[in-house]
């Protein structure tokens, strides 16, 4: 086996530790499911932890402005996979805070989206796919991170978190979010997807010149210029590329700190 | 961060053999480590040209100069003030290594911050003001270093160019250095001289350090290792959780340290069961004759058993010649990071791997500020002090000392529902009664016929026990008779013990000395946990002044302890002197009596505090039949599921 192998090994055991960390000791716990690569990757490993189930519910918080190719994705594999699926949708663009620039404004639809689902199932945890090597505030979060009552991150006011050692006590009325792979990078991602054989929605391949890296809202999100037409070729694009994942991500770049007002209202 | 910044030279791909190292930068704040940060990553290849731009163009708009820290800096509060708040993750390449790199805050107010970071790190680099030299932080770093259990450090004494590279300064902090780290046991493998804002001794070999030989930052980079789960260890794989899928009852776990392989005989700690492993199951379902027989450390596990026994959360599988000890008492080397001081008394959640149990801290050993270096007689560890406890714990527990496994030789301990300290277990000590008499050992108690969840069902409540501890005349007595009257009412199986009442009797042979109170203490946690035990919710009103005694009896107790301090202030007590003690404590006929010539030591983490002097009675009675109700000791509950339900 190669040093490679024995990498995707360890994240995944890492990530399997995780998931039933916060299996045993949350009450109701759900997966947030986007339908991008690292949620797929996340479905996966939650299988991988529970032996071929996904023991708890999978969850779409809906914009209504996704890529045809994602809902059709999702139709088919929450069959496939036995997913115990959850669709909810956001509220309209008009209920958003109006001093929000307008793709971040754009964005908070699925902040307000989440808050109403967890309220409508009582969900006391959610299992999201953010990375640190995403994004900068993401690159700060916990494993096992305590959100307040309004869903907010008080980020000057974390937890230690040490040993794989993990904060799950809440007050009522607030819930936790879980990382499963927090510790991955976009690179372990298409290497663990290729080497599984994981399931991706072909948007994430070049077509004439361009391929999306991140998959968001069709009007937020862009594609970036490209020739990867496959797994093999993305694994040599991220190799050399020094253009961040997110920049075709509209609402991360409109002010200095947009993302980061985003996900301190409780944003992903 | 840029964390959005995969620093990669124009590498191969298939760099796919590299060694992954995480490595933590550590030191007292303002000493320059987001700066050599920046340097690090401008100097293996490159921060993508976007980033740069973005950079600028903020340093720009608050009219400042370019700062290679802003890059790590990247949250709005930390540009504001200059410092690094939490810790991010970096990644980037020297020759040989592929590097996580984990910025640790500096700042005393964010420790918790430096050790959620530096927990992580195979290896760490201690940083160092040339012109400031070791710090108080610097220490408390090293220290810390030492107890999270990283054991590759490597010193880097930066602005050199502040003191004109002179060797004599650069030698002086060295040696002191060494020294330091040595007294912990931590071996620094290099010491370093650089100007991380200049790039001398960072990529190339500074020219204006003629007198140094040693490697450049990234050469010492190259020469550490991964820290890897230990293979040579005893097998210890702590339990997650017992699933039934497809009819089959899967025990799931880590592998913390050794193998295990299929036909392998196990014991479960601290149950003492044994079983031998049928399978080990993965998924996808592998194909006849290609399932995995062996699992090594670091790996997750989901094994089958040849029977069916009852295991549980919390435990450690290992083998049956070298298994962890079953203990209720361990004495613990930690880190405090809580505002709240800990002392004796102070009641947490201990976890260790899996496990999780009440734990009462029964005696402070020693405490160190490891800023000043020095060793003090004290009671209280205070936040962000070292220090050496004993801990008693609610139930057994599977522990070894971290010598033998560092792995399940160490403890995370909340308070208040978050994580505020940890520590290593330095002993394991019995976990039996503080000085069994020798013929103890002889004694086999008799099991009662009647089980539990029968007397459950008769009495319609669990057993529990009740402990009202307060000064004399706070007010006692009366909620115990009050509170005994309104479960009796209610239909619960209730006892009232008074410490008077006991005293009169059982133990009249026991005056008011300490170790006369300690026995007199000890006595009634015994009967009182015996009649839990028969299924009654037992009501102790005693003045029991001793925050160590008490701790003592919440061992015996187990779960369903209830601590309740009843407060009023000395005077109204003194005042209200039902049995006329304080006259007689204050007229000399009476000598060390608790609140005048002997100390009341308050709970400081009790279950409930009852103030006499604002609340009515019957608001006091309800707010600890409220405490009952919450924790479940009246409702019927089926016996515990030996699964997830699943």
């Amino acid at each position: 086996m190669s040093t490679a192998d024995d990498r995707l090994d360890e994240l995944e055991a890492q990530s399997i530790y995780i998931f039933r960390e916060a299996f045993a000791r949350m009450k109701r716990m759900a997966l947030l499911w986007s339908l991008g690569k690292d949620s797929n990757v996340m479905i996966w490993l939650a299988r991988k932890a529970f032996l071929g189930h996904v023991p708890f519910p999978v969850l779409h918080v809906d914009t209504g402005r996704k890529f045809r190719e994602m809902y059709d994705f999702r139709d088919h594999y929450s069959r496939e996979w036995g997913l115990d699926l959850r669709v909810d949708p956001c509220p309209p663009l008009e209920q958003m805070d109006p001093t929000l620039p307008p793709a971040t404004r754009s964005a908070a639809r699925k902040t307000e989206g989440l808050k109403l689902a967890l309220e409508k199932y009582g969900f006391d945890a959610v299992v999201a796919g953010i990375r640190r090597d995403e994004e900068a505030t993401r690159a700060k979060e916990r494993v096992f991170s305590p959100r307040g009552l309004e869903g907010d991150w008080n980020v000057r006011e974390q937890p230690p978190e040490f040993w794989d050692h993990f904060n799950a006590t809440l007050p009522a009325g607030a819930h936790l979010r879980v990382h499963p792979i927090l510790h991955w990078t976009e690179l372990d991602i298409w290497a663990y997807t290729k080497r599984e054989n994981i399931p991706v929605i072909p948007l994430y391949f070049a077509k004439d010149g361009k391929r999306y890296r991140s998959l968001g809202d069709q009007d937020i999100t862009f594609p970036v210029a490209s020739e990867a037409a496959t797994i093999d070729e993305i694994l040599v694009e991220l190799a050399t590329t020094k253009v961040p994942e997110r920049s075709g991500r509209a609402m991360d770049h409109e002010s200095e700190d947009s993302f980061e007002r985003l996900r301190v209202a409780g944003y992903l | 961060m840029s964390a959005n910044v995969t620093v990669l030279p124009s590498a191969p791909v298939d760099a796919a053999d590299r060694q992954l190292v995480r490595i933590v930068i550590v030191g007292h704040v303002d000493h320059g480590k987001s700066t050599l940060i920046g340097r690090l990553l401008h100097e293996t290849g490159g921060i993508p040209a976007a980033k740069i731009e973005h950079l600028k163009a903020i340093s720009a708009r608050r009219g400042m100069p370019f700062e290679w820290s802003f890059l790590l800096d990247s949250l709005q509060a930390e540009r504001d003030q200059g410092i690094t708040i939490d810790t991010s993750q970096i990644r980037f390449r020297t020759p040989s290594r592929d590097i996580i790199l984990i910025d640790a805050p500096g700042h005393a107010e964010f420790l918790r911050n430096m050790i959620t970071g530096a927990s992580q790190a195979d290896a760490a680099l201690l940083l160092i003001d040339a012109a400031e030299g070791v710090r108080d932080q610097t220490r408390r770093h090293g220290y810390l270093l030492h107890l999270l259990g990283v054991r590759q450090v490597t010193v880097v004494v930066n602005k050199m160019d502040r003191v004109d590279y002179d060797e004599a300064v650069f030698r002086a902090i060295e040696s002191e250095i060494i020294a330091y780290l040595a007294g912990l046991g931590v071996q620094a493998s290099v010491v370093i001289p650089i100007s991380a804002r200049e790039g001398d001794g960072v990529a190339t070999r500074g020219t204006r350090t003629p007198w140094f030989t040693g490697p450049t930052v990234l050469e010492a980079l190259d020469q550490f290792e991964p820290a890897r789960a230990p293979q040579e260890l005893a097998l210890r794989m702590p339990v997650q959780a017992v699933y039934k899928f497809d009819d089959r009852r899967i025990v799931a776990g880590r592998i913390e340290t050794g193998g295990l392989s299929v036909g392998q005989e196990v014991v479960f700690q601290p149950s003492g069961k044994s079983a031998v492993v049928k399978t080990i199951e993965t998924w996808p379902v592998p194909a006849a004759g290609e399932e995995v027989t062996a699992l090594h450390a670091g790996n997750a596990a989901a094994l089958t058993l040849d029977r069916e026994i009852f295991v549980e959360r919390g435990e450690i599988l290992s083998v049956p010649s070298a298994r962890p000890r079953a203990t209720r008492r361990i004495r613990v080397r930690l880190f405090w990071l809580a505002e709240e001081a800990l002392e004796v008394g102070t009641t947490l959640i201990a976890r260790l791997a899996t496990s999780e149990s009440r734990a009462t801290v029964a005696a402070v050993h020693e405490v160190v500020d490891p800023g000043h270096l020095s060793t003090f007689e004290s009671k209280r560890i205070g936040r962000n002090q070292v220090g050496e406890v004993e801990l008693l714990l609610s139930r057994p527990i599977a522990a070894d000392p971290h010598r033998l496994n560092p792995r399940t030789g160490r403890v995370a301990l909340e308070l208040g529902g978050r994580i505020a300290g940890g520590g290593l277990v330095i002993s394991v000590l019995d976990g039996e009664a503080a000085q069994p008499a020798p013929a103890a050992r002889h004694i086999t108690p008799v099991a009662s016929a009647v089980t539990r969840e029968e007397r459950l069902a008769r009495f319609g409540n669990a057993g529990a026990v009740v402990w009202l501890t307060g000064l004399s005349g706070s007010g006692k007595s009366t909620l115990a008779r009050a509170l005994e009257r309104r479960l009796f009412d209610r239909g619960a199986l209730v006892t009232l013990l008074d410490g008077d009442t006991l005293r009169a009797g059982l133990n009249s042979d026991l005056g008011f000395f300490d170790a006369d109170r300690a026995e007199n203490n000890r006595r009634l946690g015994e009967v009182a946990s015996l009649l839990k035990g028969l299924g009654h919710v037992v009501l102790v009103a005693a003045v029991s002044p001793s925050a160590q005694a008490r701790a003592q009896v919440r061992a015996v107790v187990g779960p369903g302890f209830f601590e309740v301090h009843v407060s009023a202030p000395l005077e109204l007590c003194e005042q209200r002197d039902p049995k006329g003690l304080y006259a007689k404590a204050r007229a000399g006929e009476i000598r060390g009596f608790t609140g005048i010539d002997a100390p009341y030591e308050a709970p400081i983490t009790p279950e409930l505090v009852v103030e006499t002097d604002k609340l009515d009675l019957a608001a006091g009675v309800d707010r600890i039949e409220a405490l009952l109700a919450e924790a479940g000791v009246f409702q019927l509950r089926p016996a515990a599921a030996d699964d997830t339900g699943l």
